[in-house]
């Protein structure tokens, strides 16, 4: 096990360096020199120029400026965002914390709701159940998240009035608490949505192909009940494509985060994101992504563990194939 | 169940080809037909859907029916096209896994995992935004964040394939071994590609939707995404900007995963039902 700990571990301090390899490509190689966001569209005489160069190492070798960019990553400096007049990493770390606020509960809901659904569609009268599942998870799958959002703002926020249509919090309230959660009803129904899809569809395709293996028969011949079945050795064995589906998905829910905080100006990563693409803050760009990176391989190695943990087999087999 | 009943698209992917194709000819045809210059600037700013402008018109009183189906040009033009791309680089990197085995095996694999692994939303809004905007970059970034999916299907088909009796029969016979991989391999492994060519295309179409949302698209271009981000400021007062356009997108992704679905079927009768 601990070789597998370990094994897993290596594997992600390379994809690691790896994502940091491909942020440093992209942000020297293409078009588009940082000189220029620096002094802006002013003719600035040429000496200030490479004065400037030389005061951010511009004008050192590429592998240079890597290793100085390296040594600062491991130091925790992401760079400093001039939009923001702030170090890079305290910004996004601040963001990132009220954008979990509104993605653990809804990847939470969804698991369940998802799972509730797939156990559902295979009861005895699934047959309904079953089409539902198909198109709910056709739907999610189809529907433009941020969409979605305005639609929902619409109807919601602006026809009925019944929850509100922006932010995190209100400005005046008794009840802090519950402003909070009338606040992430209707963002985290957008997250949940897509979520429900992708979990139901891997639940109910696992649970399928566990009913039909002989261990099932064996309990059903001994005498236990359908329902005790399926919920005691069914979906106990289904719940690990499930963890992996969530975990897996790690990145595509930040995405899906993303999209809605912005259209429902929720404080989190997404308004920052948005900020940073308007104003070319670069040093924001590269370190949401390489935050993002980090967080992504982190949610996979502890699915992993988790997945190795619940079946032995697993971590049997030194590698992953 | 004869093979002959199994290649048999069942009717909700007829009805996706029949969608895509109403799309399809709409795009091409109603433009030949509109009197003027439709995308013209008007003084009906900001009109409910009525008689005469059936979704309404934008702040710029340009009627939103008219700019959607200019913008399924540019939504159908960039899903093909990426999916086209997408599918090339796959079926090429997963065949070259697949077939030779060992370290190229190894490499490819780990890289198709490190792709996937990536946030890929993020990094293309990163290109976007470092490069510039542009229908091609756009083609190229989608193509480049989603070829992984196709290697690996592809890599799994040719690697159960290559140990088949008749590949070896090809190699008694004196073929060498790319020609085997390119005419014998790869024709046979095809038919995954195109299951999950349409899952791709809905993928690419979400994707520049998304991108162009977020105001990384062309100005002057027309797309599905900019006229949600238009909408979006008019939330308040003009809901019609953003429900048409969406139900635009909303109704294309359904059709092209409905038909991905269908073809999936119709390829792998074992996920078939």
């Amino acid at each position: 096990m601990t070789r597998y700990i370990v094994g897993r571990m290596f594997w992600g301090l390379v994809m690691v360096l790896g994502l940091v390899m491909v942020d440093f490509v992209i942000t020297h190689l293409l078009p588009g020199d940082p000189i220029d966001a620096l002094v802006g569209n002013y003719p600035a005489p040429a000496a200030y120029i490479e004065r400037v160069r030389h005061d951010f190492g511009l004008d050192q070798s590429l592998p240079m400026q890597l290793g100085h960019f390296l040594v600062n990553l491991a130091q925790g400096n992401f760079g400093f965002s001039f939009v923001n007049r702030q170090p890079v990493l305290p910004l996004i770390l601040d963001r990132a914390g009220i954008t979990l606020i509104l993605m653990l509960p809804s990847l939470i809901l969804a698991s369940l709701i998802g799972v509730a659904l797939a156990v559902a569609a295979t009861g005895q009268t699934g047959r309904i159940m079953d089409s539902v599942l198909t198109g709910v998870s056709l739907i999610g799958h189809s529907i433009p998240v941020f969409w979605l959002a305005q639609i929902l703002i619409v109807v919601f926020a602006i026809k009925l009035q019944w929850l509100p249509a922006q932010g995190m919090r209100s400005i005046r309230t008794h009840d802090p608490l519950l402003d909070l959660l009338r606040h992430l009803v209707l963002p985290a129904f957008c997250i949940t949505i897509y979520y429900i899809a992708v979990v139901a569809r891997v639940a109910r395709a696992s649970m399928l192909e566990i009913l039909h293996q002989d261990f099932i028969l064996t309990a059903r011949a001994k005498g236990i009940s359908r329902r005790a079945v399926l919920w005691r050795h069914v979906l106990r064995n289904a719940a690990i494509p499930v963890i992996t589906v969530v975990g897996y998905n790690f990145g595509t829910s930040l995405t899906g985060a993303i999209l809605t905080e912005t259209v429902f100006a929720w404080p989190g990563l997404g308004g920052l994101f948005i900020n940073s693409i308007a104003n070319r803050d670069y040093p924001v760009l590269s370190g949401i992504f390489l935050l993002a990176s980090i967080a992504v391989v982190m949610a996979n190695i502890i699915t992993d563990l988790l997945y190795a943990v619940a079946d032995p087999r697993i971590r049997m087999t030194p590698a992953r194939a | 169940m004869p093979i002959a009943r199994a290649k048999v698209l069942k009717w909700p992917a007829l009805l996706s080809i029949v969608i895509i194709g109403s799309l399809l000819l709409l795009t091409l045809i109603v433009p030949q037909f509109l009197p003027g210059d439709p995308l013209a600037l008007t003084d009906d700013i900001l009109q409910p859907p009525s008689g005469r402008h059936w979704f309404g018109t934008d702040d710029l009183g340009r009627d939103v029916l008219v700019e959607i189906i200019y913008g399924t040009r540019v939504s159908f033009l960039i899903g093909c096209a990426a999916a086209l791309a997408t599918a090339v680089a796959g079926t090429v990197i997963g065949s070259l896994g697949g077939f030779f085995g060992g370290v190229t095996d190894t490499v490819v694999t780990r890289f198709a995992e490190f792709f996937q692994v990536m946030p890929t939303f993020i990094l293309a809004v990163v290109i976007v935004a470092l490069a510039g905007p542009g229908l091609l970059r756009v083609v190229a970034v989608i193509a480049l964040l989603s070829w992984p999916q196709t290697a690996r299907v592809v890599r799994g088909e040719v690697l159960r394939l290559s140990r088949l009796d008749f590949v070896d029969a090809l190699r008694c016979v004196g073929i060498v071994e790319w020609r085997i991989l390119a005419f014998e391999i790869i024709p046979n492994a095809i038919g995954s590609v195109f299951a999950l060519g349409a899952l791709i295309v809905s993928n690419a179409i979400l994707l520049e939707a998304s991108l162009s949302f977020l105001g990384l698209s062309d100005p002057s271009v027309i797309s599905w995404g900019r006229l949600l981000s238009a909408g979006q400021r008019f939330l308040f007062s003009a809901w019609w900007l953003s429900l048409f356009p969406g139900l635009a997108i909303l109704v294309t992704v359904l059709a092209f995963n409905l038909l991905a679905d269908g073809l999936r079927d119709m390829f792998d009768p074992r996920h078939a039902r």
